[in-house]
């Protein structure tokens, strides 16, 4: 007589490490934590100093946009991030295209961007008020710099990803420099430029704040630095609500951007 | 127009990769290069086509270019080299730009290599959409468009499947028996070689040197896959290429 053969099904080793977009989960996650603040600081298991309560801070806020403060502070901020991140991020990837490309410019700059990477702007920033003067100028000054060192080091990796073979395709047709350049070296860095803007940007608040905490009259960092000074935890929290927002702002904007310029990736 | 090499030998740091080779590559043909992976076959075509510079020999055109090549020496590459972000009428635009040719003019290039190469309604198409025969279709049609004087194709149909191999080895003998074009076409697939080539030269293993050259007389057009004289002509190949082919799988290489 045979023996009963046994039947096992194969067991399913396939699974895991792939990740997918998963929507609302992060909201969730945002108002679940707003909602525990705000329940545990009116049910007094948080005390009043150690977190303001999160309707109060929204009540700041909405003070702030009535009263047209909110405009006196942003507008300065933003003029100066903007102003400041566009000197740096052009000079980082004008200089970062230089590097990727020639061989001297590499060898030459390579070591100066590794000595500046590491230094904290914000300990520059009363160098930067002597050369620049105590107004616009070094902030604009400080921010640059902040950007421009990721903004670099993003920028000549991504020309080292680029292709080789697209580049000999390009001059094995004729292509001249510039062409092979603008058309072929710079559209295959995009993808690597783009997402140390993401960096970059980050780093260019984080130095505004830094920024306006030493000598500014308007300014989110001068509002916060007037709040912490004080006290006053719902008008600090206000103001790290609206950096919070200003950074959720930058990184869709890349987002967009990514979106649009490189559709070629699907 | 013709080119011909002299003598070409070259080595990467001490290890010589060509030896003294010497061709005549004739206008209106396809010459096939085959022989075992590391013997330089590549390393030749680029030279033939200035991508590398031989240590010794010369290479040289004779005759005039052609009226309205833009290109004279024109690759096909294996890994298709199509630039991502770029539509497939976009990548042909891409090498007719630097070439002040009026838009009307080039437009009407693109419309023609696209319609010769059965890709006129995939103008719009991202390279990522395509199958790997078509990618190389486009980059066929790409090089159509410059009108070379010579067409260096270097292992152009690798990449791709078998069933797809087939299909555009018929393209490309309609292509050359509608208007003949002068080639080099680097291969390991002696089917390839049997089927396109009207003269093939047979390299040795590193060193590369010529082996022997073959020439078969059959017009492309009435080559059928598997007919007697040709499976003739590529057991003959094979015979002449085994040993070599054995001893260089045996090697190690650096490269």
């Amino acid at each position: 007589m045979m023996p009963e053969l046994q039947t096992t099904p194969v067991p399913f080793r396939g699974g895991g490490f792939r990740l997918r977009r998963v929507r609302g989960v992060g909201l969730a996650v945002f108002v679940l934590l707003v909602a525990l603040v705000e329940w545990g600081t009116r049910s007094g298991a948080i005390s009043a100093l150690t977190l303001p309560r999160p309707s109060d801070v929204g009540t700041t806020l909405w003070d702030l946009a009535a009263s047209g403060m909110l405009f006196t502070h942003l507008v300065p901020s933003l003029s100066r991030l903007a102003v400041g991140s566009v000197l740096g991020i052009s000079a980082g990837i004008g200089i970062g295209v230089l590097m990727g490309l020639f061989s001297l410019v590499r060898a030459g700059l390579a070591p100066v961007v590794a000595a500046l990477f590491p230094i904290p702007k914000i300990a520059l920033l009363p160098l930067f008020v002597i050369w620049f003067g105590i107004d616009e100028g070094s902030k604009y000054a400080l921010i640059a710099l902040g950007t421009f060192t990721p903004t670099v080091v993003a920028t000549y990796g991504a020309v080292d990803t680029v292709d080789r073979t697209l580049i000999r395709m390009g001059q094995s047709f004729g292509l001249d420099w510039l062409s092979i350049v603008r058309k072929i070296v710079l559209p295959g860095a995009l993808p690597g430029i783009l997402s140390g803007l993401r960096v970059s940007l980050a780093i260019g608040i984080i130095l505004l704040v830094a920024a306006e905490m030493l000598g500014a009259e308007h300014g989110i960092g001068a509002y916060i630095l007037q709040a912490g000074s004080l006290y006053d935890l719902e008008r600090l929290f206000a103001g790290v609500v609206i950096l919070s927002a200003l950074g959720v702002v930058t990184s869709a904007a890349i987002g967009w951007a990514e979106r649009r310029l490189l559709a070629w990736r699907g | 127009m013709d080119l011909s090499l002299t003598s070409v030998s070259h080595r990467y740091g001490t290890t010589e990769v060509l030896s003294d080779i010497s061709l005549d590559i004739a206008d209106g043909r396809i010459m096939c290069i085959v022989g075992p992976s590391g013997c330089g076959k590549s390393t030749l075509l680029r030279m033939i086509g200035g991508l590398e510079r031989p240590d010794r020999g010369r290479i040289v055109q004779n005759g005039a270019v052609p009226e309205g090549c833009l290109n004279p020496l024109t690759y096909v590459f294996q890994d298709f080299a199509l630039l991502p972000w770029r539509s497939v009428a976009g990548n042909v635009g891409l090498v007719l730009e630097d070439h002040r040719l009026p838009r009307t003019h080039r437009d009407a290039i693109i419309a023609d290599v696209l319609a010769r190469t059965n890709l006129t309604e995939f103008r719009d198409a991202w390279p990522r959409q395509l199958s790997g025969g078509m990618k190389q279709r486009v980059a066929i049609a790409r090089a159509l468009a410059v009108k070379p004087a010579v067409m260096l194709m270097d292992e152009p149909l690798s990449a791709l499947d078998a069933q797809t191999r087939e299909l555009l080895m018929d393209d490309l003998v309609a292509l050359w028996t509608r208007a003949p074009f002068t080639a080099v076409y680097v291969t390991h697939n002696l089917a390839e070689a049997v089927r396109l080539g009207h003269r093939i030269v047979v390299l040795s293993r590193r060193p590369g040197r010529i082996r022997d050259i073959v020439e078969i007389d059959i017009p492309l057009a009435e080559r059928r896959a598997s007919a007697p004289a040709l499976e003739a002509h590529q057991s003959h190949l094979w015979q002449l290429m085994r040993d070599e082919a054995a001893a260089a799988v045996q090697e190690l290489h650096d490269a």
